[in-house]
């Protein structure tokens, strides 16, 4: 019989959480195999520096040591550099990123050798016996001293450090930033922080060197990807090497990357002959797995004297760190199509530097240039505000783009095809009783109380869904954004799916169940989901960009389509009626009028499957593949409010409530949803008041544990109250829009604000990112004339 | 080397290895247990908390020596008879895992702690959660588990 229940839209347990549970997850670190030997990178301790010479004779000294290599040792191993696949100008300036440098190390961390040794341990031994000498140059650090002419350059040869230059080119008159009768012109930082997934980078890479054959299990959010580059790196042909993202835990971005340590496994299992496991610790994690933001702003806000803005000039640079990682020089430019926020403005104008550094690279990390862009718009419209005396609340509902009805393009070029942002910020308001914490904090600054009430908002739109291939192509995006399905229906009754996204925490085996149990009439139970490997997956693009429901659920929705199509060219054939006498619910093919004469899905899949009796020319086997290119971006939003409590003598911030109102369009799962927006708003916290990459004056990395750098704890978070409303995306046929980044996107500024405007009335403008508690101190010491 | 006998999970182990060994070591490559997971060099993150002798304890903090003659439980040794534990069972009922990475060592906190505090507050569970860092959940669902767990119920507010 088929199954009548409805799966979407139901808080569904996932179907991932018994294994995790009790133990029995695949954690690359997991994985041991006959043979295995371990590999340890050596590192430069300069942020900046000629590399004399590298000696590895001490190091194949050791017992257990198998093999030691420098950069030239293995020069002749690579057929291409590290990928980076979006140079997003013509005119970009590039220079080869290899696996180990060879002249230079040009940021603290960079490889200059690699070690195999028989353990973990041993091969940490090798490393350190390996003698390298250095000759020190000085590091550049900052961005704004690196574009100075006659300083240091990170790569001599492309003759300076700003490498990149993107302009959006602008939309809207101009000229208000000009004649607008208010003008004001703000500065806001948002210094490197860590994706810090709990599990670092890890790999296995095992040969089968008589069929030139590798795979390689990685902890990676894209092992498609990846496939395609390290082939491209390594030399190993596509066909021959395999890769695997098991269990991954956890990314926020540190593994939407391809990394030397992934290609110098490979090329050392192909000269050894045997499996070379890599475990990233976890001051590597923070010090060579890429960083975050790096990116100053000026933003010129042009608005009327009553607040309603009518442009945002926006310029930008961007530390891109020692090298360009994959994606590195256009993550500022995914947020340079928001930098508008969900505000009907007349003149929009972006453009950013990136600008090489001798620090790690910078890439993507949960948000990717939209929690940038919407940091400077939310602080700039808060500050705005505050210039004109009004209520931030009654800015943002006078600026508010009108609820959607037709297409067209946005000041900015794209069609942003959804949004009704006023009821999601009203709710929010409403949720976080905005008016009586008005109340609240008029009352404790009339008394002088040393704890001071802070109401922050956060209003923000997404460009999510990446994304539509032909929009790809003309940003020089170097492959497309379309996504993967393959439904196989079993002849038992079950349903096995093969997806081309690859799932770090997200819930996708559920999900992608529960879209397909209403489909076809089946458990989630009896549905398996398989992703993540290059050997089993059809191709697809991975999982990035809140782009795996908008996409890759949406090629898994076609695929069903064409399960069903098939199924009923079968169940019409077997009931003797045509195609358009039967109809189709809860996952049968019922005859109109007699409704006892009834084929399910999985009676025709057996059917399909022995194939005794098929109509002509049908295809044994009920199985679909479907792959699906989006014409356009999703476009979620939402508002968040935070109330903080600070203490203007010692600085210390505490958030009283936190109130998030998203929309993601269609919601599949609302448990897993609200968890994607728990964590996104952690992490969010996390960048606004706690975490931040640090280096002294010569280029070592000060924040290279969890103890300097602070991930924050239960004790540091709020409990999450959230609601959400629901406008579907017209872009896809689910309606969805994608969740996983709306958190850390809303978040930055809707805390960064509430701890200025606690503040504010001592007169502090501006408290910088993190709003640690001596950041808050100075600035009120420095309000009241302290000069601290 | 050095000759460690322990009690994990119920079951007498005995294994010689070199002094260096660290306990979460001992368990996830001598005893092949990778349940336990290692996610810091610092006792910063938590994710290898097993339970010596009952008490919660980072493995990665001890060596595998200290362990010697004590009983160890790890995440593998905490169901029974085919049954999650109630901290399990409660942590899949209110989502309180995304990647499970950090999931052993939080459950093992909580096992731990709710021994200690039967009928914790909101509070009390996030201070005794202080050392076990999550990057995935922002915390909300765990807390909201261990309370459940404990037949106790969260607020929304703070």
């Amino acid at each position: 019989m088929a199954v009548t229940e409805k799966f979407v839209g139901q808080p569904v347990l996932r179907k991932e959480d018994a294994s995790l549970l009790q133990g029995e997850g695949s954690f690359v670190d997991n994985m041991t195999l006959p043979g295995m030997v371990h590999m340890a990178v050596v590192r430069s301790p300069f942020a900046h520096a000629t590399v004399v010479k590298v000696d590895v004779s001490k190091a194949l000294e050791i017992p257990g040591v198998i093999g030691a290599w420098s950069a030239a040792d293995l020069a002749g191993e690579w057929a291409g550099p590290l990928p980076m696949v979006w140079p997003i100008t013509e005119d970009i300036k590039t220079s080869d990123h290899w696996p180990l440098t060879s002249d230079k190390a040009r940021f603290q961390g960079d490889g200059v050798a690699v070690v195999l040794a028989e353990s973990r341990g041993l091969a940490g031994d090798g490393a350190e016996a390996v003698d390298v000498e250095y000759d020190p140059l000085p590091a550049v650090l900052d961005v704004e001293e690196a574009l100075k002419d006659g300083g240091t350059l990170v790569h001599d040869e492309l003759g300076t450090n700003a490498v990149v230059h993107w302009s959006h080119g602008g939309g809207g008159d101009q000229s208000l930033f000009e004649s607008a009768p208010v003008k004001l012109t703000f500065h806001y930082e948002a210094p490197r922080n860590t994706p810090s997934a709990i599990e670092p980078r890890g790999v296995v890479a095992s040969p089968v060197p008589s069929m030139g054959e590798f795979t390689l299990w990685t902890s990676t959010q894209i092992p498609h990807i990846a496939r395609f580059t390290l082939a491209g790196t390594t030399g190993i042909p596509e066909h021959k090497l395999r890769i695997v993202a098991p269990d991954v835990g956890g990314s926020f971005g540190g593994k939407l990357n391809v990394y030397a340590e992934e290609a110098l496994a490979l090329v050392l299992a192909r000269k050894t002959g045997r499996p070379v496991k890599w475990i990233e610790t976890r001051s590597e994690n923070l010090g060579v797995t890429i960083h975050g933001r790096g990116v100053i702003h000026d933003v010129t806000v042009a608005a009327t004297e009553e607040g309603k803005i009518l442009g945002f000039h926006v310029t930008e640079l961007a530390d891109m760190g020692a090298y360009f990682q994959l994606l590195t020089p256009g993550i500022p430019e995914l947020g340079g199509w928001v930098y508008m926020g969900p505000y009907d403005t007349q003149a929009y104008w972006y453009e950013f530097t990136g600008i090489m550094t001798n620090k790690v690279p910078t890439d993507a990390v949960r948000g990717a240039g939209r929690p940038e862009a919407t940091y400077v718009i939310e602080r700039a419209v808060d500050d705005l505000a505050r210039h004109l005396g009004k209520d931030p609340a009654e800015i943002r509902r006078i600026n508010f783009v009108p609820k959607f009805t037709e297409d067209r393009p946005s000041l900015m070029g794209l069609n942003v095809d959804s949004g009704d942002y006023l009821p999601a910020f009203e709710r929010a308001l409403e949720m976080a009783e905005y008016e009586q914490y008005r109340k609240e904090q008029a009352s404790r600054r009339e008394n002088g109380d040393t704890k001071q009430i802070g109401i922050g908002l956060s209003s923000y739109i997404e460009m999510c869904g990446l994304a539509p291939s032909n929009i790809l192509g003309a940003l020089r995006y170097a492959a497309g954004g379309w996504e993967a399905a393959q439904v196989r229906c079993q002849p038992s009754g079950k349903v096995t799916l093969y997806i081309g996204t690859s799932p770090h925490g997200q819930g996708h085996d559920t999900t992608w169940a529960q879209i397909t149990a209403d489909e076809l009439g089946v458990s989630v139970e009896d549905i398996e989901v398989l992703h993540g490997d290059t050997a089993t997956t059809p191709l697809g693009m991975d999982t990035y960009g809140s782009r795996s429901i908008a996409i890759g659920g949406a090629a898994l929705h076609y695929a069903l389509q064409k399960i069903k199509d098939k199924a009923k060219t079968l169940a019409a054939h077997e009931l003797e009626v045509s195609e358009d006498d039967l109809e189709f619910s809860d996952g049968a093919f019922r005859v109109q009028g007699a409704p006892d004469k009834v084929r399910t899905i999985p009676d025709l899949a057996v059917s399909a499957w022995t194939a005794h009796n098929l109509p002509d020319g049908f295809e044994p086997d009920l199985t679909a593949t479907a792959t699906w290119d989006p014409k356009n971006f999703t476009w979620p939003y939402g508002t968040h409010v935070c109330v903080a409590e600070v203490d203007t003598e010692t600085g210390h911030t505490d958030l009283l409530r936190y109130v998030a109102v998203d929309d993601c369009g269609v919601v599949i799962n609302p448990m897993i949803v609200d968890g994607q927006v728990h964590g996104g708003v952690a992490f969010g916290i996390a960048e606004a008041l706690y975490e931040e990459v640090l280096y002294d004056e010569h280029g070592n990395l000060l924040t290279n544990t969890l103890t300097q750098y602070l991930v924050p704890s239960a004790v540091e978070m709020p409990p999450f109250e959230l609601d959400r409303t629901v406008t579907p995306s017209p872009t896809n046929p689910l309606g969805v829009k994608g969740i996983g980044e709306a958190g850390t996107i809303a978040a930055p500024p809707a805390v960064v604000n509430a701890v200025v405007d606690a503040v504010s009335h001592l007169g502090v403008t501006d408290v910088g990112k993190p709003a640690t508690p001596e950041r808050v101190w100075r600035a009120v010491q420095a309000a009241k004339g302290g000069g601290a | 080397m050095t000759n460690v006998s322990v009690t994990v999970n119920g079951v007498a182990r005995d294994a010689d290895v070199e002094p260096r060994t660290l306990l979460v070591y001992f368990l996830r490559e001598t005893l092949g247990l990778t349940g336990t997971n290692v996610g810091c060099d610092t006792s910063s993150c938590g994710s290898c908390t097993v339970l010596l002798d009952g008490d919660s304890v980072k493995s990665c903090t001890l060596l595998a020596a200290q362990a010697d003659g004590r009983e160890v439980t790890t995440i593998e040794g905490l169901a029974s008879d085919g049954q999650m534990h109630p901290i399990q069972e409660a942590f899949r009922r209110s989502h309180g895992l995304q990647c499970g990475f950090c999931t052993p060592g939080m459950v093992m906190a909580a096992a731990s702690y709710l021994q200690e505090n039967p009928s914790p507050t909101e509070e009390e569970v996030r201070h005794s959660l202080e050392g076990n860092l999550c990057r995935c959940t922002g915390y909300h669902n765990i807390v909201q588990a261990i309370l459940d767990a404990a037949g106790q119920t969260a607020g929304a507010k703070a």
